[in-house]
């Protein structure tokens, strides 16, 4: 990973909702062409911390750097620059209701181009192949299926050729197939496009066939960065706990603070 | 001290949503304004699809409304000037009140809880389903993309479901008034408008486009502020057709003062 440019940093992220602390100082490096996932349990702050890297929201402390800018010093015009060069995924797809999945994709090309219409439709037609799913441009979100819906919003994400692509769950809630094919998608679009890709997830299988490099999130902070060998063989009994999916270990799934028998008897 | 705290927080947390609601006004006007300045125009697409639900889809219901009110001051006004023989003075009764004050407000009402409603409960869903985070993730600002559609929309439309809504309800009264009391049909149209001023009418009209701000304001400002789920969308759709109703009295309390005393 020498003379790697970096194209995401954080530095020393810090963001509480209330009195709840979601992150804690994260600090994170991502080098340009590599998939870099972010991987910890529900609640741990993953999506949280997506949405700081994209600037959609603002840290309480700490620094963004995004494509060698810092977020948080940006007016609304250069922050559009970087919007434009960045891709994301939603966990919902987010595709909006009111729109055809030809409309939903070329949404960012209408607005952001000049290009004639008939460029976007063949733009669109060449992004939805790539996602599997050209001939359904007519189709309303409403009548496609969860995994479907997943794929437009990828082939939203990429149809003005970003060169960062940000995935939330990609792969949650989706068959093994569906999900296999999502792995594949965003290993082909980094690796024939050298599109930077940051994915956060908790699906281990994807974790390892995706990853360049994994961080391993728990409660806020950064627990260990490396490899997926590095993740595997890591000798932090939190990670290894993780991986295996055991619910015995140092991570508690109960997250209750006081006694239950004291609990239930007051 | 906790009542007294109550109200404290009760009237902060009102001056709080005006300010907010005033700030998304101000953002409305400047993309409104200054949006084609830097080569960024509202689609006028857009714009027309909400034309088109917000006027095309009231119309029948505003004209309703309006037609069975016009019906109901002619027979109200009719049982009072009937004992001074004034019965003809029901067809100006009629044609006043429902230009000066009854055509905008019943069709401002009526707007509110079917456009303002629908505007909130959209916006809300695209809330809390991240659509509006994705929009804004694409660079595509949702007050340029979403508010001035519906804004514009309003602001144009209501004062012309207004315009309607009027004729309907001088046409409700005339039925009355011809069929009911017995008078000239002419007659009852001559009087209908000898006594209405110029001013009775666009005092109306400019009514209409105060609460067709309100509606798209308020409308738009709980839609985009939504949290919590379908819950929530529930609950932002009640409030917003609630604080629309509220405005439009307001305003038009306040209004109708400002041309009572500016004609003093």
């Amino acid at each position: 990973m020498e003379n790697k440019e970096i194209v995401i940093r954080s530095e020393n992220v810090s963001r509480k909702f209330g009195d709840r602390s979601i992150l804690n100082g994260i600090s994170l490096e991502v080098y340009r062409g590599e998939t870099f996932v972010i991987m910890g349990g529900s609640g741990c702050g993953k999506s949280t911390l997506l949405r700081h890297l994209i600037g959609a929201l603002k840290p309480d402390s700490g620094k963004v750097y995004l494509l060698g800018k810092e977020l948080s010093g940006l007016s609304e015009g250069e922050m559009d620059m970087i919007k434009k060069k960045i891709g994301m995924c939603y966990q919902s797809a987010a595709l909006f209701d009111s729109m055809t999945v030809g409309d939903n994709v070329s949404l960012p090309l209408r607005e952001h181009t000049k290009l004639d219409k008939s460029v976007i439709d063949i733009v669109v037609k060449m992004k939805l192949e790539l996602v599997g799913l050209r001939g359904f441009e007519d189709l309303m979100p409403s009548q496609l299926s969860g995994g479907m819906r997943k794929r437009v919003g990828l082939a939203r994400a990429i149809v003005m050729d970003p060169e960062i692509i940000f995935y939330d769950e990609p792969t949650a809630g989706l068959d093994p197939i569906v999900a296999g094919v999502i792995d594949k998608l965003i290993l082909d679009l980094s690796k024939k496009l050298s599109i930077t890709s940051v994915v956060v997830t908790h699906d281990m299988k994807s974790v390892f066939s995706i990853a360049d490099r994994v961080a391993m999130l728990y409660e806020g902070k950064v627990l260990e960065v490396g490899s997926p060998d590095e993740i595997k063989n890591s000798s932090n009994p939190m990670i290894r706990q993780f991986i295996a999916g055991s619910p015995d270990g140092p991570i508690k799934f109960f997250q209750q603070k006081d006694d239950y028998l004291e609990h239930l008897i007051k | 001290m906790n009542i007294v705290e109550k109200i404290g927080s009760i009237i902060l947390g009102t001056i709080r949503e005006t300010a907010e609601i005033l700030k998304l006004l101000a953002g409305t006007l400047y993309w409104l304004i200054f949006g084609p300045l830097k080569n960024k125009f509202v689609k006028s697409d857009s714009i027309f699809a909400q034309m088109v639900f917000a006027g095309g889809g009231s119309l029948i219901i505003a004209l309703f409304v309006s037609f069975f009110t016009g019906i109901v001051i002619a027979m109200q006004s009719a049982y009072q000037l009937a004992r001074f023989g004034a019965n003809i003075y029901v067809a100006p009764m009629v044609s006043v009140s429902i230009v000066r004050e009854l055509g905008p407000v019943l069709t401002a009402l009526v707007v509110a809880g079917r456009v303002g409603a629908a505007i909130t409960a959209e916006l809300g869903t695209m809330k809390v389903t991240e659509q509006i985070e994705a929009l804004e993730t694409m660079a595509l600002n949702p007050i340029r993309f979403l508010v001035v559609p519906r804004f514009l929309a309003l602001i144009i439309m209501l004062p012309c479901l207004t315009v309607f809504a009027d004729l309907m309800g001088i046409f409700g009264g005339f039925l009355i008034g011809v069929f009911n009391l017995g008078l000239d049909p002419y007659r009852y149209l001559t009087f209908s408008f000898k006594f209405m001023a110029w001013k009775d009418v666009w005092t109306g009209l400019i009514k209409s486009f105060v609460f067709g701000m309100a509606i798209s304001m308020v409308g738009c400002y709980m839609g985009l502020k939504t949290k919590g789920g379908a819950e929530g969308v529930g609950k932002a759709t009640t409030l917003s057709v609630v604080t629309s109703f509220v405005l439009i009295i307001l305003f038009d309390c306040i209004l109708t003062g400002l041309f009572y005393f500016a004609n003093k």
